[in-house]
């Protein structure tokens, strides 16, 4: 399987990326901002960062960046597109997945383990993945997930939301929210769900001497997916 | 403008130090020319009161490959690897403005780091505010916090470890300390040291503006009621640019094209082209009007004295030029060449075609001004007895709920979590234990990293508290299963020209000096900040000390939550019941005077290296040093951490429960062992003439002492975890 993670000025889990990609099989390229042309990619993701260093609006310049042309034609023709943190930011900002993200409630810088609900399993993403809950980690500014109710009765009927913040039983309160998000919302699809855009970090999670493993279930599951 | 004493002295330089530059020159320096040596020989750069003892402290050791006097200290950790690493302050501008101080006192000492080749791995800081009571305090605290972890979030380095404390005497004069740890190959060193004739010097990075002109004399003086007027002395921050820069400089180096490199830190393009010049005994020659600027008719005093963030100062091979523009234009960063090396051992400063400034580098470093200020030696104060009326009516559960809820034992978890503490998807141990641990990446080893301080003790005896700030950094490194290396310090003190804040300096330092020469823990960088002053009023001594230490093998890392039910709990070191300066002492007796606790340096080296021995041979589960409030708070944390009772049972010592519990004697840690590994753990303790207590068996959810009193687990945590997030959220 073949991957492409791009590199923004600011990026900063690229290299986690690509590390966490091999780990599980992938044949990972790193591709830069500027380059015109995709490599050949069964998945292409963009990472976590401060692109363009947040300036502006997270993720909003970064989307005007000359590989992303390619990155949506990519994924309007059906091509695996996985934005993770700074890489979901930029997702919303193409417009490849509804609605926006804001600052997290409380104005803080929050890093920690979560828990999320996986929503949907119909997908190449989560569709292995054993377990109903996981343990993430996030580490974000801005990941409070916001949007129209219009945009949000649509999302709910094309069953667009693939995890939750939650707690270790699944249990989805607003408690268990970190950011604020709407109706706890830690990841969305686009309609295909082949565009996912989230604010948890599974490349953090690959390696029980880290903060958890349960990155690795997600990795796992998603290169058998896609084979 | 015309140059006279007057204008000298509104510089910060005395006149005595004014009439040196005329004799000197030989003339009346221009205004520029001023400018220059009133920044290079202001406090903060020339150390001219702390040289003299800085002399002194133990720098050499088999694994060092740098010691001071680079941009940051160098040690080997085999393989052909090597981390750089160094502690820097930014006090002054972080009590004038919080976010930016704090913010660009981590953007620079992470480019200290870069400057030497070094990828930066993890940060650390160690953060002092006022009294909590007091009305800056808390936006203080928010404003630091946001800046560091805006700084060091954004350029994707994980902050690892850290120290937080409060105490009244930083009421006017907080304590901001910011340390770096970087990765580089051994043979891939880059160092400031600029070599041979008309070679190009460059300039990268971010424009230069009028920011932060002064900063450098700003941080050299005391502050008074016009604080507020030096706002545009602090320089303002910009980590996305720091990270082009980090990533261009770390492309720029994985080439042959760099003789020399250095970051313009404080006192900016003076102080790095000076530097440059003067280790590599050669003359430089810059045009000012080749450098780049954000502003238009900035004058060449401007632009030497401006502290813009995020730029540094290269000596090129001849003929890289277009290679190095390229890497640079790639990351849209601002390229120059603005001069050359010359061999005329001066510096000469170009404007509009006309000479602005010419100045022999020899009396801007070398000759400049060395002091031997007048100190005064301190008394080791008297010992207090504790009088059985005053404890009689304690209760120790009370006491311990006090302890772990107050401001300087209390769980920072508010603080750390505003920080990225794992990007770059290497660090075993988050903030919150003895020390940060991150993974050398792609190998089986890793690197412990702590930051330590004993403000009160050094206060109460500065010589014992120079040695025991040491000794804390060493057990907190072994704690983990790290062998300590070597460290960095931070020297916050008063003002030099106050005789007893100086006694407090020369003291602190012997005391550092004589525990890092006999715990082989060399010096290998550091800072002094002196002037924490406000009016007449100095901070309470405060050396931070940042160790850094080696595990062989990540897996043998040790944490210290109570692991397992029905195991076993050690007190390695003997309790003598030292109760004086400690936390118990002086908040619950509120008895605020007496000696801190002894420290004996066999004691220490013997019970950590033998801590060491069992770690190595697997037979410890959790370990945690023993440090403020004693025991029980050791105790208690690691109960808390572990989600584990405890079952205390007192050793039959001959001095009291209170005294045993909550003493702060040195040298000791607690340890869980597994009990079918008793007689092992037991024999190599008394072999190696190591004192052990029995101190009790782990449990579920409650702590008992002596089978008489008891408390549960969440209550304690709760005690812990509430007064940080109470207080910021009031």
């Amino acid at each position: 399987m073949k991957s492409s993670v791009i590199t923004f000025p600011g990026s900063n889990c690229d290299r986690d990326m690509d590390v966490a990609l091999k780990k599980f099989g992938f044949k990972n390229k790193m591709v830069w901002h500027a380059d015109a042309e995709l490599p050949k990619s069964d998945l292409v993701v963009l990472p976590g960062g401060f692109s363009y260093g947040d300036y502006l609006r997270c993720g909003s310049m970064a989307s005007k960046s000359k590989i992303m042309q390619s990155v949506i034609n990519f994924a309007n023709s059906g091509g695996m597109v996985m934005g993770i943190c700074n890489g979901f930011q930029i997702l919303v900002e193409t417009g490849l997945v509804p609605g926006v993200l804001l600052r997290n409630k409380y104005l803080e810088f929050i890093c920690k383990n979560v828990f999320v609900k996986i929503n949907d399993k119909q997908n190449k993403y989560f569709k292995n993945v054993n377990n109903e809950v996981l343990e993430f980690h996030i580490a974000h500014n801005e990941g409070n997930y916001f949007c129209t109710l219009d945009q949000l009765k649509k999302i709910e009927d094309n069953n667009q939301i693939a995890i939750n913040y939650c707690d270790e039983n699944g249990k989805i309160e607003d408690q268990f929210n970190p950011n604020g998000s709407i109706k706890n919302i830690a990841g969305i699809f686009n309609k295909e769900k082949n565009v996912l855009g989230m604010m948890p970090h599974p490349e953090r999670m690959i390696d029980k001497s880290l903060s958890g493993e349960d990155g690795s279930l997600f990795f796992k599951s998603l290169i058998n997916n896609l084979k | 403008m015309i140059v006279n004493e007057k204008v000298a002295v509104d510089h910060g330089l005395k006149k005595d130090e004014y009439a040196k530059i005329c004799e000197m020159l030989k003339r009346t320096p221009n205004i520029t020319e001023l400018g220059i040596f009133s920044a290079m020989w202001n406090e903060h750069c020339s150390y001219k009161s702390s040289r003299l003892h800085l002399k002194n402290l133990p720098t050499k050791g088999k694994k060092v490959i740098q010691g001071p006097g680079e941009n940051a200290g160098v040690i080997d950790i085999e393989d052909n690897d090597a981390i750089v690493f160094k502690i820097e302050s930014h006090n002054h501008p972080s009590f004038i403005e919080p976010y930016q101080g704090a913010a660009t006192g981590v953007g620079g000492i992470m480019r200290d780091v870069f400057t030497m080749g070094a990828r930066p791995i993890a940060n650390l800081n160690s953060i002092h505010f006022g009294s909590p009571q007091h009305k800056k305090t808390k936006n203080l605290l928010r404003g630091v916090v946001h800046g560091i972890g805006g700084y060091g979030n954004c350029m994707g380095v994980p902050t690892i470890a850290g120290q937080t404390s409060f105490d009244s005497s930083y009421n006017g004069n907080i304590l901001v300390n910011a340390m770096t740890l970087g990765l580089v190959k051994k043979d891939k060193i880059f160092y400031s040291k600029a070599a041979g004739l008309n070679k190009p010097v460059i300039y990268v990075g971010s424009k230069t503006g009028r920011d932060g002109i002064h900063g450098a004399s700003m941080a050299s003086a005391s502050f008074d009621e016009k604080i507020e007027e030096k706002k545009p002395t602090v320089q303002v921050g910009d980590p996305f640019t720091e990270k082009l820069l980090l990533e261009a400089c770390l492309e720029l180096m994985a080439g042959n094209s760099i003789i020399a490199i250095q970051d313009m830190g404080a006192a900016g393009l003076t102080s790095s082209s000076i530097e440059m010049a003067s280790k590599g005994n050669l003359g430089i020659e810059i045009n000012l009007n080749k450098v780049p600027c954000r502003e238009a008719k900035m004058s060449p005093y401007e632009i030497m004295l401006s502290e813009s963030q995020e730029r540094m100062l290269i000596v090129l091979e001849n003929g890289k030029e277009e290679h190095a523009k390229k890497i640079f234009d790639k990351w849209n960063l601002d390229f120059a060449v603005i001069g050359k090396t010359t061999k005329s051992k001066k510096i000469e400063l170009y404007f509009d075609e006309e000479k602005v400034a010419d100045i022999p580098v020899n009396t801007l470093v070398e000759n400049s001004p060395m002091y031997d200020r007048k100190w005064k030696k301190a008394k080791l104060p008297k010992k207090n007895k504790i009088k059985k009326e005053d404890i009689k009516h304690l209760k120790i559960i009370d006491v311990l709920k006090k302890i772990l809820g107050n401001p300087n034992v209390c769980s920072k978890e508010w603080i750390w979590q505003q920080y990225d503490h794992t990007v770059m998807g290497d660090t075993i141990q988050k903030p919150g234990g003895d020390a940060g641990v991150v993974r050398v990446h792609g190998t089986d080893k890793a690197v412990a990293a702590s930051v330590d301080s004993s403000a009160v003790y050094c206060w109460a005896h500065p010589l014992t508290g120079g040695k025991q700030v040491v000794c804390e950094s060493f057990r907190n490194l072994i704690a983990v299963g790290a062998k300590p290396v070597a460290i960095t310090n931070c020297l916050n003190f008063g003002s030099p020209e106050n005789n007893e804040n100086m006694g407090e300096f020369v003291e602190c330092v012997q005391g550092i000096s004589e525990a890092s020469e006999y715990l082989k823990f060399p010096v290998v960088s550091g800072n002094v900040s002196f002037y924490n002053q406000t009016k007449n009023e100095g901070i309470k001594p405060t050396p931070a000390i940042g160790g850094v230490g080696l595990i062989k093998d990540y897996k043998n890392m040790i944490t210290m939550e109570f692991k397992e039910l029905d195991n076993l709990v050690l007190v390695i070191g003997k309790t003598e019941g030292h109760i004086d300066q400690s936390l118990f002492a002086r908040n619950i007796l509120d008895e605020k005077n007496g000696p801190p606790p002894e420290v004996n340096l066999f004691n220490e080296k013997n019970n950590g290296e033998t801590l060491l021995k069992l770690i190595d041979n697997n037979l410890i589960k959790s370990a945690h040093d023993v440090s403020l409030g004693g025991i029980i708070t050791a105790v208690a944390k690691m109960c808390i951490k572990g989600k584990k009772g405890i079952n205390i049972k007192k050793p039959k010592y001959l001095i009291n429960e209170i005294e045993y519990l909550f003493a702060e004697d040195q040298g000791r840690y607690i340890i869980e062992i597994n009990k079918k590994n008793f007689k092992k753990v037991a024999d190599m303790l008394n072999k190696n003439a190591v004192h052990f207590d029995e101190l009790g068996t782990i449990i579920e959810n409650e702590l008992y002492i002596n089978e008489k009193t008891k408390v549960t687990i969440d209550e304690l945590s709760a005690s812990n975890k509430s007064w940080l997030v109470d207080y910021m959220s009031k």
